[in-house]
């Protein structure tokens, strides 16, 4: 395969390659003055991008000598990936400049986490995937300590490096152990050293949980959640909603290739993994979110449930869970996407955001707009029935069912009872309480109100309009995965 | 005769001290940094010496990506450091607590 077709298979990372480095020089010369002009710019580099991500049809190709690959699933992700980073950057604009740090690298740092994002969630080798997710990572660790004279956001991107730095070492020596006991980093030829029939390799099973601890901890699956409360409290707000998002779809997305494909002989072995963690992170999320004083931290615990459930379908490990996972990942993503641009509208009269429990009480009286959207975020993280965030849920439950994890479904169920307490609670803060007498500043204009009715919409019982379409969306990509 | 075992036992013991280095150090943020540099090189070990072993490229070609991206994390983790320093004026790991957990 000739250089010019493998950039034409990898258009959507050239592009988005190219145009980093137009928009970092650009905004060097112009300096902050650019955020802006630059954050219109990154969007409409992230429409060019996925253009090629359409143009290329349903089938799949490989690329550069087998490190890429472009099919229904990486498409999939990838269209979900750059919907979510486009979000992040249009919706921080007005963020940035109230909190004084307004600077341009902001846009050009979330163009490099997702360039690492699409590169990884295309990965057909352990090199390819390695890097991917370090560009991710590195990007992700600045993007944590952006408000770099504020003491909390310095120590959420210290924490976030520091054990962010020891689960890609532990990725690393993971995937060293598979390299030394299949003889190869290619997908394919890892998938042919575990085909049935094969000796049971020791060595390599090693190599495996190593490199799923690595994956837990991006995804924020319990026993490796530990920074999500800190960092989520700790970095601005919307570079949470950034974390909350795109970066989760992708790592989910990745582990789902991983499992699946090169270590799909080893379902046995990784399933009890999976239900293990899966099960630990709908227990810690639910009860440990209960005591939560600050909505961010509220928001961390919730990501970490949710995980749990996404991995629910996971561990069931069929076709139909897959799919299920793909389809929970695209609600998940706009429900949070919603829940933090709520809280980011959620500013004081002198212009400081609040972001305690109690700054929010009977904000339905003076806000009923923000109250009542921010509200349905809630009931539809909880998965309460007429809202749309009520499908994913039973999508991922019953493919457990039919996979014949019974046990884990019903915790599931028993978690997602328990956590309704801490969402319906925010609920009753917003209406019921007295008014906390905070003056709030009026609503905003621009873009923010706007991503917020649409995520509320889609997150409203008026989501199941498109509940057709985004299941065959989900289901076309899964069957990429053998 | 050192066989692939003695390289393995090697990287595994400084793999481990990296590991502990990260979970048991009490004092100091740039210790975190050479330990997660201890890690990757204790990575380094294995991939050149299963290269070697397996004759085959890939584990060197590999090996050079990581010790370019080590250097980009130390780079980033320091940029980390300073600007913590500056706000807290100390880079004691018990100090980094302002948030619970």
């Amino acid at each position: 395969m000739t250089l010019l077709q493998s950039l034409a298979v990898g258009a959507p990372e050239v592009i988005l390659a190219g145009g980093i480095c137009v928009l970092l020089l650009v905004g060097a010369f112009r300096g902050d003055r650019a955020l802006e002009g630059l954050s219109w710019a990154s969007v409409l580099l992230l429409v060019l991008a996925a253009v090629p991500v359409f143009d290329q049809g349903a089938g799949s190709a490989g690329a550069w000598g087998g490190l890429y690959v472009a099919d229904p699933l990486s498409r999939f992700l990838k269209l979900l990936v750059f919907a979510g980073s486009a979000a992040a950057i249009l919706v921080a604009v007005p963020f940035l400049r109230r909190s004084g740090t307004g600077r341009f690298e902001y846009p050009v740092l979330v163009l490099l986490a997702t360039l690492g994002m699409a590169i990884m969630v295309s990965a057909r080798s352990l090199l390819s995937l390695y890097v991917g997710l370090e560009l991710m990572s590195l990007a992700a660790y600045v993007l944590a300590a952006f408000h770099r004279d504020d003491a909390r956001s310095s120590e959420a991107g210290l924490k976030y490096f520091a054990l962010g730095a020891l689960a890609s070492g532990l990725l690393l020596y993971g995937v060293s152990l598979v390299y030394g006991f299949t003889g190869s980093t290619g997908f394919d030829a890892i998938r042919a050293a575990f085909a049935p029939g094969t000796e049971r390799n020791l060595g390599a099973l090693f190599g495996l949980v190593f490199i799923l601890a690595a994956l837990a901890f991006k995804i924020s699956a319990v026993p490796f959640h530990m920074w999500t409360p800190d960092v989520y409290e700790g970095a601005p707000t919307p570079v949470v909603a950034f974390f909350g998002t795109a970066p989760k779809v992708a790592a989910m997305g990745l582990l789902l290739r991983v499992l699946l494909d090169p270590f799909g002989g080893m379902k046995a072995d990784w399933q009890q993994i999976l239900v293990f963690m899966s099960i630990a992170s709908m227990a810690l999320g639910a009860v440990a979110a209960i005591a939560q004083t600050n909505v961010k931290r509220l928001l961390a615990y919730s990501a970490i449930t949710n995980i749990g459930f996404a991995l629910v379908g996971l561990a069931a490990g069929t076709p139909a869970g897959v799919s299920a996972v793909l389809f929970y990942l695209l609600v998940y993503l706009v429900m949070t996407l919603g829940a933090f641009v709520c809280l980011m509208m959620v500013v004081d009269g002198e212009g400081r955001n609040r972001e305690e429990l109690s700054d929010l009480a009977g904000l339905a009286r003076t806000r009923p707009g923000l109250a009542a959207a921010l509200a349905i975020f809630m009931l539809s993280l909880a998965g309460i029935p007429p809202l749309f965030g009520f499908m994913p849920k039973l999508a991922v439950l019953s493919a457990a069912v039919e996979a014949n994890l019974w046990p884990l479904a019903v915790i599931g169920v028993l978690a997602s009872v328990v956590a309704a307490y801490y969402y319906l609670r925010v609920v009753k803060i917003l209406y019921v309480d007295p008014p906390s007498g905070i003056g709030f500043a009026p609503v905003e204009q621009g873009v923010n109100p706007f991503v917020m009715a649409a995520a509320a919409a889609f997150s409203s019982p008026l989501g199941y309009l498109l509940l057709g379409p985004l299941m065959a969306f989900g289901a076309e990509a899964a069957r990429s995965l053998p | 005769m050192i066989g692939i075992g003695h390289y393995l036992g090697v990287s595994a013991i400084l793999f481990t001290l990296g590991v502990l280095g990260i979970a048991l150090n009490r004092r100091n943020i740039i210790v975190i940094l050479m330990s997660v540099e201890l890690m990757l090189l204790a990575v380094n070990i294995n991939l050149v010496a299963f290269s070697v072993f397996l004759d085959d490229m890939v584990g060197q070609v590999f090996a050079m990506f990581v010790l370019t991206v080590a250097a980009a994390e130390a780079a980033i983790g320091l940029a980390i450091l300073v600007t913590y320093f500056r706000n807290r004026g100390t880079i004691a790991v018990d100090d980094a607590r302002q948030m619970r957990g």
